[in-house]
């Protein structure tokens, strides 16, 4: 159980989202670095589906109320526990009483604070998510603000006693070179309906995050995207990745919240593997799209799942060897 | 002027690896639109398929487990067009009384302006018809209607606002609507409603269906 004692705006409880109720509109929903809190989620033992803390914007500062193990992913935050730093990508026990800081992030945009059984409040329509349009799921519907407690539910992490860490995402599953942050896309519906320098454009661009960027989407600046003719589409399907281009010619990336149905034309999508790289830019960086395959697509997303298992395998023999030293 | 594509033979595209889009050919109508839900009906049991979701004349599936070949599939959505099934669900007419213009239709003169009709004929011509629920989507519990009159088709605005409040009568294309909640649009707003599409607590969660009818009536018209 932890209290919220200076909080940090737009925090709030996510799982892996809500991706069964597209048919009523319902947007997925779930932590916009999916990888960050499988991480935690992987270290602490937890399930799976097991709700975590999205933090958008820290500084931002905790109390335990009660002892509890608890992992702390995504941004890099430097984070300490009474005043002694914890490693980024790490997972220890917390003794009642203990605070736990995170400052602003050195790396990445945003802090996944899991605990030993996951945040504990209802599932909604199949998940823990908050659904801040419709205002459900999560706490009430709402961010986290001060004073809040999160309740963990029933869970043992049996963690080494000075805790346990995982290989970044970021290094493990490193990709593009550094000057700008690199995003793999397929092109979509409406692609060859853009003029052939505005295809060329888009693939050598970077491209600039503006301040208008949130759980819904990202809003992108740079050079304007031009079709060969004006398009007015029937409203379809849109899932979390789709890159769509409004006459202003400036693309936005529809993300965890977005709308589930629209009609601007797609230039691409970005695929499922790498939409946690767009959880952790932030307005100024700069994003480059490196055009992939369907296949290539699938390929990146059984790397993450092959890193997501190595990491498990890695935390459950760690576990099991610091129980057998336990004991004796 | 109408400058919506009409396609001449079904189109299949991907949403990156988690989705496929199965859009239509030919008209916007009824016909097509009921041969969409068939469609939906047949590709919702499919073993990749986690969920078909149906568009205005177009299918959007969400993929459980995207398959590493997606031919199969593109071949059961071409075979399952093919076969020109149509599907009427059960339906049921909902009214829902609006006030036209004012405060909550801040475009209603801009909706008039761009089409050449006077504010009295957009409300009329609006009000006229029976709606029907084509899609669900957008957000939770919205409905996307057709019917609308095609004197007032309007492009989308070309800089989406950033929000409009749950309850806003909106045009744009050749579609009309109701928000179920406050959030960003790209629409025309022209009226406002006192409805709850949505309630997670209900089951289904949505007030409405694809198939349900709307008629919308005229509560007032404020300048």
């Amino acid at each position: 159980m932890i209290e919220i004692l200076t909080p940090s705006p737009l925090m709030t409880v996510q799982d892996l989202g809500r991706p069964d109720f597209y048919r009523y509109g319902v947007s997925r929903s779930g932590a916009m670095d999916r990888m960050a809190l499988a991480v935690g989620n992987i270290l602490l033992g937890n399930a799976d589906d097991a709700a975590a803390l999205e933090i958008p914007l820290p500084p931002v500062r905790f109390l335990f109320r009660e002892d509890c193990a608890f992992a702390l992913t995504g941004a890099d935050c430097r984070a300490t526990l009474d005043g002694k730093p914890v490693p980024p990508w790490w997972a220890m026990e917390a003794r009642a009483g203990q605070i736990l800081q995170l400052s602003a992030p050195v790396e990445g945009s945003r802090a996944y604070l899991c605990l030993a059984g996951g945040i504990d409040v209802p599932a909604v329509l199949g998940s823990r998510s908050t659904q801040l349009r419709e205002e459900f799921g999560g706490l009430e519907g709402r961010p986290v603000s001060k004073g809040d407690v999160l309740p963990s539910g029933d869970g043992h992490a049996e963690l080494p006693a000075s805790g346990t860490g995982a290989l970044p995402p970021r290094q493990a599953l490193a990709f593009g070179d550094e000057s700008a942050i690199a995003i793999r896309v397929v092109p979509a519906a409406e692609y060859e309906c853009f003029t052939g320098g505005t295809r060329d454009e888009f693939w050598a661009a970077d491209w600039d995050v503006t301040v208008q960027s949130n759980r819904a989407g990202f809003r992108l600046s740079g050079l304007e995207l031009k079709l060969k003719t004006t398009l007015e589409l029937r409203s379809h399907g849109i899932v979390p990745g789709v890159i769509q281009v409004p006459p202003g010619g400036q693309p936005i990336i529809q993300l965890a919240d977005a709308a589930t149905m629209g009609g601007y034309p797609k230039i691409g999508s970005v695929i499922e593997a790498d939409l946690w790289r767009i959880g952790q830019a932030k307005a100024g960086d700069k994003l480059k799209f490196v055009q992939v395959t369907y296949e290539e697509a699938l390929d990146a997303l059984s790397a993450s799942g092959a890193y997501l298992e190595g990491l498990r395998a890695q935390v459950t023999r760690l576990r099991s060897l610091a129980n057998k030293w336990a004991k004796t | 002027m109408n400058v919506v594509n009409v396609l001449a033979e079904p189109r299949i595209s991907l949403l990156g690896s988690s989705a496929v889009l199965f859009e239509a050919p030919g008209d916007f109508d009824i016909h097509n639109q009921r041969r969409v839900w068939a469609l939906a009906e047949r590709a919702s049991s499919w073993p990749e398929v986690g969920e078909a979701v149906p568009g205005m004349t177009n299918l959007t599936l969400i993929l459980k487990e995207p398959p590493r070949s997606i031919d199969t599939l593109k071949r059961k959505l071409y075979d399952g067009w093919a076969s020109g099934e149509e599907l009427q669900p059960q339906s049921r007419t909902v009214e829902i009384p609006i006030h036209y213009g004012g405060e909550g239709g801040p475009h209603l003169t801009d909706v008039a302006e761009g089409t050449g009709l006077s504010v009295a004929d957009v409300v009329r011509l609006h009000s006229e018809p029976d709606y029907t629920v084509y899609a669900v989507g957008s957000h939770a519990g919205y409905c996307y209607l057709g019917g609308l009159d095609p004197r007032l088709f309007m492009p989308r605005r070309k800089v989406p606002l950033l929000s409009i409040p749950g309850g806003s009568l909106s045009v744009a294309g050749m579609q009309t609507g109701v928000s179920a909640s406050k959030g960003p649009s790209g629409w025309h707003t022209i009226g406002r409603a006192d409805i709850v599409f949505f309630d997670p607590a209900n089951q289904p969660p949505a007030l409405l269906q694809p198939g349900d009818m709307i008629r919308f009536k005229v509560a007032e018209v404020l300048s």
